[in-house]
């Protein structure tokens, strides 16, 4: 049964350049402040979250989305503040823990950590990493952190990790400790770790249905339950992109979510995206197009086939102007929200 | 023809879930293996693909008519050659260097990664296919024979018998077979061409692959060899 009350609705950005009206690029600094505008009007909204991620691509404008949120804090009163994902694998995490640590004061308890090894990669040979080590390096960095965040000193060494003898981390947060996600694609592997952690999950669907995760749910359940830990609520972010005309919504996604998926392909070796993906993903799969009514109906169903306790929009894909992206934001927090909450409430 | 009522699968991440999943749908028994311990893969394949049996690499081989292939391509060495030796083989495998790392590591750049595999698995019968597709698309796109939205896989292999046991595999599994007798060819569907990742019908699928030398990638590939 879903508790509509506690439903929490967040919105994701990658970064992605923000576009003029006339069809050129605003600068990298011109898109992050964008950010920065667009979390303040989440936050008047009532969203629940804003989630920046990170990136070190020429197509990205943050890297550093601590940063980012930071601002974002200052002008904001009770929006969450969350990074979508912090790659830990190639950071340090006592790093992560000060940024967070710092964050969470700087926002009076609003910081959230989402932790993921990353769907991109480049963060690896920029910050010295082999990826090779994928695996090992996330697991030995989650290790650590899990420790950090205890917030008392600590002794530890590691492979890729930096040796500490009882050694104290700094600032101490004044709130409960920092709130953690994972982020996760869909490797069974992961959802038992995050379990094990007894971390939150956020699930990623970028491509194809969301009922192909109901088995993953149980699964994350089943896990939790071995470990004999917390089940927390589940969270999953998806692509989607809202306009008051259904047509319109259409066209533009098809425009940008192509040229982001066909950019990122270029490097990655898959083919470009055809219309009748596109088509497939936005009726029955995870992009979440169209409008607000027909955007609600979609999210509707996917909290309640997955039981979510949460659910991120990522918005901004390819290069999407400021009014469009601030025109989504609107509507999802003025129209699809609500609607999304109240098409719940019915089917109880 | 061999008549394949056993399949085994070693690597139980996405693909290999999903081919579990497809293979028990089918009414194939299914036995799959993991990186870790048995014990470690249980409960992902009790929860993800209920009736399937989690075994270890030996048990998957012994127990199987057939052997897929599904872990990442930088990994293949971790099993014993000696281990598939007369066993017909599956590779679902690709070099894909976000998760495999630098590629004349993994994979020689004077050769296809199946070619790659089948020399290592030197004793072994190696047919590639279920490689090109998403694996969502694999579990979303398995029809019945005769279904007009039916999708196709790309099959290639050396041995004529070899391929066409496996073109009849994948036929049960949901998909048009698309065949070709020779490993190599393998290449028109690696990451980099316009079979990776897309989902295409049998007709379509078939106009790319006679197409191939006028795609990007086909252009690159008769460069790279002249």
């Amino acid at each position: 049964m879903i508790d509509v009350d506690k439903l929490q609705f967040g919105l994701e950005t990658f970064g992605d350049i923000v576009a003029n009206e006339d069809g050129s690029l605003k600068t990298a600094g011109e898109s992050i402040r964008q950010i920065v505008k667009e979390g303040q009007l989440a936050d008047k909204l009532g969203i629940d979250v804003i989630g920046v991620g990170e990136h070190h691509r020429p197509d990205y404008s943050v890297s550093s989305p601590e940063i980012v949120l930071g601002a974002i804090a200052s002008v904001t009163n009770n929006i969450k503040l969350a990074t979508a994902v912090t790659v830990l694998s190639s950071d340090d995490p006592v790093r992560v823990y000060e940024r967070f640590a710092t964050l969470e004061g700087l926002s009076q308890g609003r910081a959230q950590v989402m932790l993921g090894r990353g769907s991109f990669t480049e963060s690896f040979p920029l910050f010295g990493y082999d990826l090779t080590d994928y695996d090992d390096l996330f697991n030995e960095k989650l290790e650590m952190y899990s420790k950090l965040i205890e917030e008392k000193p600590i002794t530890w060494s590691g492979k890729f990790t930096e040796t500490l003898k009882n050694q104290d981390v700094y600032p101490k947060t004044d709130y409960d400790g920092l709130e953690t996600y994972i982020g996760i694609g869909g490797s069974p592997e992961s959802i038992i770790r995050t379990a094990k952690y007894g971390y939150k999950v956020i699930i990623a669907i970028i491509g194809g249905q969301a009922d192909r995760f109901v088995p993953y749910v149980d699964l994350y359940k089943r896990a939790a339950e071995q470990y004999h830990m917390p089940v927390q609520p589940i969270a999953v972010h998806s692509h989607g992109f809202i306009a008051d005309d259904e047509d319109e919504a259409v066209e533009v996604a098809w425009k940008n979510i192509k040229a982001n998926f066909d950019r990122i392909g270029l490097t990655r070796g898959w083919a470009p995206m055809s219309r009748e993906q596109f088509d497939g993903e936005t009726k029955v799969g995870s992009f979440y197009v169209g409008n607000p009514e027909h955007v609600a109906q979609r999210i509707a169903r996917t909290i309640k086939l997955l039981g979510l306790g949460r659910f991120d929009l990522v918005y901004g894909a390819g290069n999407q102007t400021a009014a469009q992206r601030e025109r989504m934001i609107e509507l999802y927090g003025s129209k699809v929200i609500p609607r999304v909450k109240e098409i719940l409430s019915e089917g109880e | 023809m061999t008549e394949i009522k056993n399949v085994g699968i070693l690597g139980s991440g996405k693909v290999g879930i999903v081919l579990a999943q497809l293979a028990l749908a089918a009414g194939y028994n299914v036995r799959i293996s993991g990186s870790g311990s048995v014990q470690k893969i249980a409960l992902t394949i009790d929860t993800l693909v209920p009736g399937a049996t989690a075994s270890t690499n030996q048990s998957v081989v012994n127990n199987s008519d057939i052997i897929i292939l599904a872990i990442p391509l930088s990994r293949y060495k971790n099993i014993n050659s000696k281990l598939l030796k007369d066993k017909l083989v599956i590779d679902a495998m690709n070099y894909w260097w976000e998760t495999d790392g630098i590629r004349e590591e993994v994979l020689d750049p004077d050769t296809t990664s199946s070619e790659q595999v089948q020399k290592y698995f030197n004793k072994s019968t190696i047919v590639k296919t279920f490689n090109h597709m998403g694996y969502h698309n694999l579990q979303e796109d398995a029809r019945e024979s005769g279904d007009p939205n039916r999708k196709a896989l790309f099959v290639a292999g050396d041995d004529h018998d070899a391929v066409d046991v496996v073109a009849h595999f994948v036929d049960t599994m949901g998909f048009d077979p698309v065949i070709h007798y020779q490993l190599s060819d393998g290449i028109m569907t690696e990451p980099g061409s316009e079979l990776f990742g897309a989902s295409l019908s049998k007709e379509a699928l078939r106009n790319v692959i006679d197409n191939f030398d006028e795609t990007e990638f086909g252009k690159r590939i008769k460069q790279s060899n002249n």
